[in-house]
Formats: C-alpha cells, sequence, structure tokens
C-alpha cells in the first residue's frame, strides 16, 4: 500500500485519502474577465513534472498541499497552505 | 503447419509483404505531419490520402504502431451516448466499423456481441431511460430491459449480485460490438502506407517551430521537418504536445488499467458494464474475459499497474459471476487516459494556425477511430471542422458550452 504524510497524522495509507486537483490561484471574479475566469475553471497544468497539489485526509478531515512528480508518483514534502 | 512455420522462420526470403514501407530517411518537408501512430493517427492518414489526395503525409510514432491505448483499451465498440451530438458522431463511427474489414482487406475480428449496461440503483434507470429515449430519437437501437431480459442473455450472472447491489434493469444496445484494436492501427496504417503516407516508428517529437501564430515545422530526434499542417493524435502525451505549442487545456492524465484472465470456453456472449460496480466485461475471442474498471483516482503520467486494482475489479467480477472464483487473472496493463470535464473528446483548430488537436479520448477513444480518423482529415484538408465534431471544439470551454458526455463514457459516476 502506498503511503501519504498528512501534515497532522503522519503517514497513512493512501486510501484513507482523496486528491483534489491541481492548486490554483482564484482570480478576483469581480474584476477579471470571462476568458480568465474560464481559464481558471477549465485549464489545468496537464504536462509532467514536480506539482502543488490538494490532498484531503478523510477520516480526519484535513487539507493539505502535497507536491508530487506526476511521472513517478514521488511525493516530495507535505504541508498546509500558507505554510510553504 | 509447424513445419510451415519453421520454414518460414528460418526463411530469409519472407514470403509475407511488410504491412507497410519504413523509408530510411525522414525528409525535409512534408503536406501534413501527423504526431502518433495509434489508430487515430493512422486513420486520419488514411481517409486524408483516400479522400482528399493528401498523400506527402509522415506519420511519427514515439514508439512501436498501435502500442499507445490503441492497444490497450477493452475494444468495446457502441454508440449509446447521452447527447445528441455525441450520439451522431459514435453512430457515424458504428457504421464506418461494420465494413472496415472489407476496406482494408484485413480481418479486425469485428464481432457484434450487444451491450447491457447494467442499473443498480433507480438513479441509473433513470439515465438508462434518458440514454434510451436520446439513442432511439437519433434512430439508434438501444432500450431499457428488464432483469429477466437480462438474465435471459447472460444466464450467469447472479442479478442480486451477493445481495448489496441487486441489478433492477439495463440499457440493451444491439450495435454494441468488439474488435481486435492493434488489427485496426494496422490495417489503417497497411492502407494509407500504400497511398504514399510515410511511416515513422521510434521518431519523437521534441519541439513544434511556431512562428507569427503559424505552425511551420516539427522538430523530432530524427532532425527537423517542415510542414504547414500538424495534427497531434497521442492521447496520454497531448499535455506534452500542448506545452510545446503554448496552449492550455482542460486535460489531465489518468491511469485506467485492464486485464485479462486465463482463457475459457466461449460462455459470455455479450458485453456487460456496470457503472456502480464500476467494471466492464467481455470475452475475446481468444476466450479470455477482457475486463476493466474506473479510472485511476489520482493524476500520473505513468502505464504501472497495481495490485490495488485487480483486487478491486475481481471483488467486483466475482459480485457478478461467483463461478469466477478459480480462474487466473494472466496480464494486467494500463494506459494513460487524457480526460476532460465534460468526458467529450477536444477535436479540431487551436490557437496556433495550421495545428490541429485530436484529444480528450480518455477512456472512450477506440471506438470513435474511423469517423475521428476521417473528421480529422476534413479539418486538415479543409481548415474547418465538419459539423459532426462541431460541440467537441476546444473553444468550448472558454465559451461555457460544454458537452456532457459523463453519464455515457463513465463508470463510476
Amino acid at each position: 500500500m502506498k503511503l501519504l504524510k498528512c501534515p497532522v497524522n503522519g503517514l497513512r495509507p493512501i486510501d484513507e485519502f482523496a486528491y483534489g486537483g491541481e492548486l490554483r490561484e482564484m482570480p478576483d471574479p469581480q474584476s477579471c474577465s470571462d476568458g480568465e475566469w474560464a481559464d481558471y475553471v477549465f485549464n489545468r497544468t496537464g504536462a509532467p513534472g514536480v506539482k502543488p497539489e490538494w490532498w484531503y485526509h478523510i477520516p480526519s478531515g484535513t487539507w493539505f498541499v502535497a507536491e508530487r512528480n506526476t511521472v513517478t508518483d514521488m511525493v516530495e514534502r507535505t504541508y498546509f497552505r500558507g505554510e510553504a | 503447419m509447424p513445419y510451415r512455420l519453421i520454414k518460414f522462420a528460418f526463411s530469409k526470403q519472407h514470403p509475407e509483404a511488410a504491412f507497410f514501407r519504413q523509408p530510411a530517411q525522414i525528409r525535409d518537408s512534408y503536406d501534413a505531419v501527423i504526431i502518433g501512430g495509434g489508430g487515430h493517427g493512422l486513420a486520419a492518414a488514411y481517409y486524408l490520402a483516400r479522400d482528399h489526395g493528401i498523400t506527402n503525409v509522415a506519420v511519427l510514432e514515439r514508439g512501436y504502431l498501435g502500442g499507445g491505448n490503441t492497444g490497450r483499451n477493452t475494444t468495446i465498440i457502441r454508440s449509446n451516448y447521452l447527447t445528441p451530438e455525441g450520439v451522431a458522431f459514435y453512430d457515424a463511427s458504428v457504421k464506418i466499423w461494420e465494413n472496415l474489414s472489407q476496406e482494408l482487406d484485413l480481418n479486425l475480428f469485428y464481432s457484434n456481441r450487444g451491450h447491457f449496461t447494467l442499473a443498480h440503483t433507480e438513479s441509473a434507470m433513470r439515465t438508462m431511460r434518458w440514454r434510451a429515449e436520446v439513442n432511439k430519437q437519433m434512430g439508434v437501437k438501444s432500450e431499457v430491459l428488464g432483469p429477466d431480459d437480462i438474465q435471459q442473455a447472460c444466464p450467469q450472472i447472479d442479478l442480486s449480485c451477493a445481495g448489496h447491489a441487486p441489478i433492477l434493469g439495463a440499457l440493451y444496445h444491439a450495435p454494441g460490438s468488439v474488435a481486435r484494436h492493434d488489427g485496426v492501427a494496422w490495417g489503417y496504417g497497411r492502407a494509407a502506407s500504400q497511398m504514399g503516407v510515410e511511416i515513422f516508428q521510434n521518431t519523437e517529437v521534441t519541439g513544434l517551430d511556431i512562428r507569427g501564430g503559424r505552425i511551420h515545422g516539427v522538430q523530432t530526434n530524427r532532425g527537423n521537418i517542415k510542414t504547414g499542417k500538424v495534427l497531434s493524435a497521442v492521447a496520454g502525451f497531448t499535455p506534452r504536445i500542448t506545452q510545446m505549442a503554448g496552449i492550455r487545456t482542460p486535460i489531465v492524465i489518468h491511469p485506467l488499467q485492464a486485464c485479462v484472465t486465463e482463457p475459457m470456453k466461449p460462455w459470455l456472449n455479450t458485453i456487460l458494464v456496470s457503472g456502480s460496480l464500476h467494471v466492464y466485461v467481455s470475452q475475446s475471442s481468444r476466450g479470455e474475459l477482457v475486463m476493466g474498471a474506473a479510472l485511476d483516482p489520482y493524476e500520473l503520467h505513468s502505464t504501472r499497474s497495481t495490485l490495488d486494482f485487480v483486487e478491486g475489479l475481481s471483488s467486483h467480477i466475482l459480485d457478478m459471476f461467483p463461478f469466477l472464483s478459480g480462474i487466473k487473472v494472466v496480464r494486467q496493463w494500463a494506459g494513460m487516459a487524457d480526460m476532460t470535464p465534460d468526458f467529450a473528446p477536444i477535436m479540431g483548430r487551436t490557437p496556433v494556425a495550421g495545428f490541429y488537436l485530436d484529444a480528450g479520448w480518455g477512456t472512450w477513444g477506440f471506438k470513435a477511430t474511423p469517423i475521428s480518423g476521417k473528421t480529422m482529415a476534413e479539418t486538415m484538408a479543409r481548415d474547418q471542422e465538419p459539423e459532426l465534431i462541431d460541440a467537441f471544439r476546444l473553444s468550448r470551454f472558454r465559451e461555457f458550452e460544454l458537452t456532457g458526455e459523463k453519464g455515457a463514457a463513465a463508470v463510476g459516476h
């Protein structure tokens, strides 16, 4: 079983976690253009590499960020948003 | 037979002609370059040559012919989709499939089986009725059947699914079929090659030459090629190519796994799909059960297999067919599925003039091989998409006009 390190609970089996997708910065919906908003809603950085992603530890209800290599599936580090 | 085989193996003069020419050198320029030597790319090359007279075409494949998702899917062909745009498109594909063996002069083992999408919940039944009505409206044979009809078509199935997911009914789609997937790539490749298309294996695209918003050529590990038209038909490698082109898309890559069992005597005539149990299964002409499940849960650019997948899949297959408990899984593998948010493909022109996308084929691309080749060839020849694929344009995301096919394209929703 693959393990992932939750910042609160430490190493836990991967099936205790849910994937939340790539970490993205939301543009200001009041001031951004329709194009910028559509880009934020739909488009993703699909190319392989190390990316910050949202992950969720289901039993404890913990959202955190994992920097993961999407080719090798190796997690480089995990941390709370803003604590990078 | 063994004698002939041994003689063939030791013969220097092979009596069977090669399927396609393999020119030693890539030329400096072509009228069109197709990236990706899978079914979709080769079909596009074939229809470019056959329908539009464009034969000065190079197909570049980083691995070997049909070694990507063309050879990794579970070979199901059907047109019982949810949106009118989807139904019309996939139905056009089924119509080409029916005579494709004759057209390509190659036995594709196209086998019409009938296709059952099982419903275990009232909400699934609602989607089945919805799909049946859309299909019938479009002239596609689909109907909702009850448990007795399912039992009759497949006497071995446990309709209660071990008691915890009883089957309430199914969407039955008579045209549902399977075919030999690698044969499709080889057939299109041979036919395209005979008309002058050049196919290069072990040739990886490393860059695109884009100047002034227009494509001027591609860079490969075997040199640069000048061309005014480039088609990307690379499934799970699409984000790498669109990154070279500087185009942002919604595509993310998730592995999709599948497996086969040891061969058995034929007992399963139909194709069975269960959204609730996240499985689809059919029996190949060789007797193996070909089985697949839902996507892996997170993004990954890899074709690794996992034990979790076979364990989960097996437990669900055993819910339906308890008598398979002693049957061994002999092979498992994965493909990289290029997923879109609305479970519909992305086809047609892009913001870069002369650069065309045939992508976003996720878990639903094999059945579309003939029609995507045909429509992409037309798009490349005329620089204008046919109406049939208008709903699949890249700009639909910018225009908030999605083509929601999740109810018909996915298991596990």
